[in-house]
């Protein structure tokens, strides 16, 4: 069989095995969490519970403040200590509402049960709102938003995002091989409402047990397909996942309901499920623990606000005195500069990385290599852009399409003088996007 | 939480810096000393064909220019980087392209000239316009014209030339003495071919690392599989020179050579392996690749054919090289979703 793909891109080496068969595991209630009011892309929630009130698990302490925003909820049951400004893990300060856990073990999320068949399709998006449900693979766009297309853009297809490319992380892997009849669900419930009619799962071929369940349970359903991609960054980002499956190419500066498609990653659409189905917001989420700095790599099902520094203490400490913490994947994430940061929704890893062949790279000039040109799925010339940005050529960088830069990454990877590439060019789509915004 | 384990996961040292956190392990000394170790075979089969003196010029050439270098950044008060490899492959590169009896004080000249001129005063690895061993034999042919072309026979020929003469060892010494022509130049003054197996092996008169294309080609596909080379440019460099040279032989076979003996002969191969695809002076893009080999074989054919001198894979490698930043400006990829 032909795997799909995308052209251009890198292989890194996975390292997904470390966590790859470690089944789900609920981090027991934490003592406290700190909850940020801004979690995603847009505008941040508005609080609405103040100091020394008690609030329940699931309850909505933030309120959405636009349209493109988000609510946020409590994930602990217990008494909000305060609501100020702490340490967000993008690596600024930002207000968060601090609970402090009253109860002791286990409490239950306030449920309510609903019959899907009597939803339509305004109600599941504004459920979906109310849940506060995000994008979970990392880029944490507000799922309503996407769900609610401009009424000229047809939506035809949907496509859950299997994909997990980064290397070491493994939660959407682990939720499709113990969790695939939610995931399929959730898929039937997007179609419902948007009335779709057709649904693909691209997974990437290094991923054949989640292959294999998954196509056991849709069996049934002719509507929705396992589409088998080749193993490769970035499959998993929407542009290279809808060339990949369809052959439909996003427009430049577009976005995929330009072509059709809605694509949502498979942390999202389970979260969708329990959101329509159970009533439960979005209070908790999967994060795979990982990296050879951590003592035991695992993957866990945490509460939204807990703080890294507890995670890592629950998985056995760090290993190693010179080590570098990442929210999120190797290609993409952040270096975390406090472990006194909390796990927010857009958190799909923590990654312990140890200080053994030198974090410090000499960066040498460019060779003209073009190696970045050979692997950029946009694309682009990254060298130039990256010129062009350094030297606060903007207008130059414009021409030559910084915006188009998906941040994947790719271009530092490959680069044998080790020029931060990527960096040069967030900083200059950052100035791009703010000149523009002036005219 | 007991208060000793908080203590003790904060006394950790975190370090911080951009993503991407995992590379691809390449870096800059790794593709320069690859390259240098790539060219092995056809330098040992310079030392095999030409003595010991091949070597020799060799080593001149490199201690040359990694002098140069060092003295350069020194005085510049910058990071002495010749360790990284890059000046090492120019004097390399700049040996395998003299003749095998160059005087030492011309290779010197030359490797001083390749590093100065060629790199440094574009300021360093990276900004070269163009390829430095190259211009460094530029500077020697236009300055030391007849000993650069004065060859000399491989030691297989003088052996051979010893037997058919029945001269004694003592005699032969004045064998160093006899010049000797290239391939192409005895096509071009003699129109005698020379035979391919001869060409293929490098049993013929000419620059120390040009004449063996099968030690050549061995460094080159390595290169090209690691991809530190663009496949690109040697396939549309060597595919432009057999069509375009073998369109001449169609019309007038015993006016021009063959396809085959274009391709075997002179500098071609090192050219199109290791000196065309100089990262530095090549285009970024890939059409922009194509664009290089093409014209570089364009020029080649027509100044071997037409010019005054039998070679022309160092002017056309120079002369592509100065329209390269054009070249990489006009070849700029479609972007992904982007409608022209």
């Amino acid at each position: 069989m032909k795997l799909l793909t995308f052209r251009k891109g890198v292989h890194p080496k996975e390292f997904k095995e470390l966590t790859e068969h470690k089944k789900i595991e609920r981090f027991p209630t934490p003592r406290e969490v700190f909850i940020p009011l801004f979690q995603h892309v847009g505008s941040p929630a508005k609080p609405i519970v103040e100091k020394g009130m008690d609030v329940k698990k699931g309850q909505v302490i933030g309120e959405s403040s636009g349209f493109i925003s988000g609510y946020i909820h409590a994930s602990i049951t217990g008494k909000v200590k305060t609501v100020d400004t702490f340490l967000h893990p993008l690596g600024y300060s930002d207000k968060m509402v601090h609970i402090v856990a009253t109860e002791e073990g286990e409490s239950k999320v306030i449920e309510e049960k609903r019959d899907l068949d009597k939803l339509s399709g305004d109600d599941i998006v504004s459920i979906i709102e109310k849940a506060g449900i995000v994008g979970l693979g990392g880029a944490a766009f507000p799922t309503h938003v996407k769900l609610s297309p401009t009424r000229n853009k047809k939506i035809d297809t949907f496509i859950l995002n299997g994909c997990e490319c980064e290397p070491y992380l493994t939660t959407d892997y682990r939720m499709m091989i113990e969790f695939p009849e939610k995931i399929i669900k959730g898929i039937q419930i997007i179609m419902k409402a948007l009335g779709i009619r057709k649904s693909y799962i691209g997974i990437e071929n290094n991923k054949l047990e989640a292959i294999q369940i998954i196509n056991g349970y849709i069996k049934d359903y002719d509507n929705i397909e396992v589409s088998v991609l080749k193993t490769k960054y970035p499959q998993g980002a929407e542009k290279m996942l809808i060339k990949a499956i369809l052959n439909r190419e996003v427009p430049a500066g577009g976005l995929p309901m330009d072509v059709g498609v809605i694509v949502n990653n498979v942390g999202t659409v389970a979260a969708i499920h329990d959101a329509v189905v159970y009533g439960k917001p979005l209070i908790e989420r999967v994060v795979t623990i990982t990296g050879d700095g951590i003592k035991e790599p695992k993957n866990l099902l945490i509460p939204i606000g807990t703080l890294v520094k507890d995670v890592i203490e629950y998985c056995g400490g760090l290993t190693g005195n010179k080590i570098k913490v990442i929210m999120g994947g190797p290609m993409m994430g952040i270096a975390l500069g406090s472990l006194d940061v909390p796990i927010i929704k857009g958190t799909s890893g923590i990654l312990c990385l140890k200080d053994d062949k030198g974090f410090v790279e000499k960066v040498y000039p460019c060779i003209q290599c073009g190696n970045c040109v050979s692997v950029c799925p946009m694309f682009l010339i990254p060298t130039r852009i990256a010129h062009f940005s350094k030297k606060a050529l903007y207008k130059e960088a414009n021409d030559y399409g910084i915006l188009n830069c998906i941040e994947c990454g790719s271009c530092s990877y490959v680069c044998p003088s080790h020029i931060p590439l990527v960096q040069y060019i967030k900083i200059g789509k950052f100035m791009v996007n703010r000149l523009n915004k002036k005219e | 939480m007991d208060k000793n384990k908080k203590n003790r996961l904060e006394e950790k040292l975190l370090f911080l810096s951009p993503s991407p956190h995992q590379k691809s392990g390449e870096s800059v000394p790794k593709i320069m000393w690859t390259v240098v170790i790539t060219l092995i075979p056809a330098s040992a089969m310079g030392i095999y064909f030409f003595g010991l003196r091949a070597l020799w010029v060799m080593l001149v050439s490199i201690l040359a220019t990694a002098t140069t270098e060092a003295i350069i950044q020194l005085l510049r008060k910058q990071r002495v980087t010749v360790y990284d490899g890059s000046a090492v492959i120019t004097g390399l590169l700049l040996a395998l392209v003299l003749p095998p009896a160059i005087p030492f004080y011309a290779v010197i000249i030359g490797g001083i000239f390749a590093i100065g001129i060629g790199k440094q005063v574009f300021g360093g690895l990276g900004y070269n316009i163009f390829n430095p061993a190259l211009i460094g034999r530029a500077f020697l042919q236009a300055s030391f014209p007849v000993k650069m072309t004065t060859w000399t026979p491989t030691i297989l020929q003088q052996k051979s030339w010893m037997n058919a003469h029945k001269v004694s060892q003592a005699t032969s010494n004045a064998v160093d003495a006899i010049t000797a022509a290239t391939p192409l130049g005895s096509f071009k003054f003699e129109k005698t071919l020379t035979p391919y197996i001869d060409l293929l092996w490098g049993n013929v008169g000419g620059c120390i690392g040009e004449t063996s294309a099968i030690a050549i080609i061995i460094g080159g596909l390595v290169i090209l599989f690691l991809k530190y080379a663009d496949w690109r440019i040697p396939v549309s460099y060597l595919g432009t020179v057999a069509v375009f040279g073998g369109l001449f032989w169609l019309i007038n076979p015993q006016q021009y050579p063959d396809p085959l003996f274009h391709l075997l002969s002179g500098g071609l191969m090192l050219g199109a392996f290791f000196m065309a695809t100089d990262m530095v002076t090549s285009p970024i893009t890939p059409l922009g690749s194509w664009i290089f080999g093409i014209g570089a074989g364009v020029i080649l054919i027509i100044i071997r054919l037409f010019g005054g001198l039998p070679e022309g894979v160092m002017y056309s490698i120079l002369l592509m090289n100065s329209v390269t930043p054009l070249i990489n400006r006009y070849t700029r990829p479609r972007i992904f979703g982007e409608r022209k």
